[in-house]
């Protein structure tokens, strides 16, 4: 579970979990401090990333200024057997970022999750008209963001 | 809106779905696009600066990290939203949140060490301010990938 065996492995990820320096050699100060090798350090991440334990190493853009100002999160009714293969479907197309099947109360009832981002609401719109055809759903509601209140990364140690 | 010209987009896609994890990943890059390591390092500063990119780093599987996380909803008075708001965001496993058009107009998502702690949190949110807080974990993961194209051309 908990990959923190190490002192190391807890400074790596408090390292990494924020934003990496941008120069020339961006884990020297860490390596510095561990005293162990860039290289080292390195292999330390990439132990991490073959375990799951990082997910992905990348840049993360703020997709607002990126150009793709219309988020949509979908929440479409699915029956539990179904949706593995309505998941699959979903995750198939590069405008879905998100999808996922949720435990959700009775009062609510959708679902299924799926995170859209797209350049305009003509977008969206065509492309639910896809996902709904190519899945055979027709039951979901857009939920559209209004205001956006918080957006930071976990801090996990 | 964003003046970025074909290297940073192509610049962009590099680094959303395929960064060097080397001691030098800029260096690697900058081959990769044929520039020089200089030019892509004043370039993701000024993106930086402009707001475009976030952050570089990892993304952590909650769940390996043996943590608990989960969607939550709730339905908020309009004039109480920044109030509620505050209570909800004072919080640091919140990473996410949003007011939504929707009858439940106030979606954040919650990460905690485990799901009794989430509990917790979310009982003491509801003493602190007058919501109920439905929760909505996830039971599968079908995709969790954010990497926007940018396209590598001069037009769109």
């Amino acid at each position: 579970m908990i990959r923190m065996k190490t002192n190391i492995d807890r400074e790596i990820i408090k390292f990494i979990q924020g934003d990496i320096p941008v120069e020339s050699h961006p884990f020297a100060s860490l390596a510095d401090r561990l005293n162990l090798s860039e290289e080292e350090i390195v292999e330390h991440i990439k132990d991490l990333q073959d375990e799951g334990v990082i997910r992905r190493f990348a840049a993360i853009l703020r997709h607002y200024n990126a150009g793709f100002n219309v988020n949509a999160m979908v929440a479409w009714k699915v029956a539990v057997e179904d949706a593995d293969r309505v998941g699959k479907i979903m995750a198939g197309f590069d405008e879905v970022s998100h999808c996922y099947l949720r435990d959700v109360p009775e009062e609510f009832g959708y679902n299924l999750f799926s995170m859209i981002h797209a350049r305009s609401d003509e977008q969206i719109i065509a492309l639910l008209r896809q996902l709904a055809s190519r899945t055979g759903l027709s039951n979901y509601i857009i939920i559209k963001s209004v205001r956006e209140l918080r957006k930071v990364s976990m801090e996990y140690v | 809106m964003n003046n970025l010209d074909r290297r940073d987009r192509q610049l962009l896609n590099l680094m959303q779905n395929e960064f060097p994890l080397t001691t030098q990943p800029y260096l690697d890059i900058a081959r990769q696009l044929d520039i020089s390591e200089e030019e892509v390092l004043n370039r993701i500063q000024a993106m930086k600066q402009n707001g475009i990119i976030r952050r570089t780093g990892a993304i952590l599987d909650s769940k390996k990290m043996g943590f608990y996380s989960t969607l939550c909803a709730c339905r908020v008075q309009e004039e109480q939203i920044d109030k509620v708001a505050a209570i909800i965001n004072a919080q640091k496993g919140v990473t996410h949140n949003y007011v939504r058009d929707h009858y439940y107009n106030i979606w954040f998502t919650l990460t905690a060490p485990s799901h009794d702690e989430a509990m917790k949190i979310i009982r003491d949110m509801q003493q602190a301010a007058p919501i109920k807080v439905l929760t909505m974990p996830a039971i599968k993961t079908y995709k969790i990938k954010v990497s926007l194209d940018m396209g590598d051309k001069d037009e769109d």
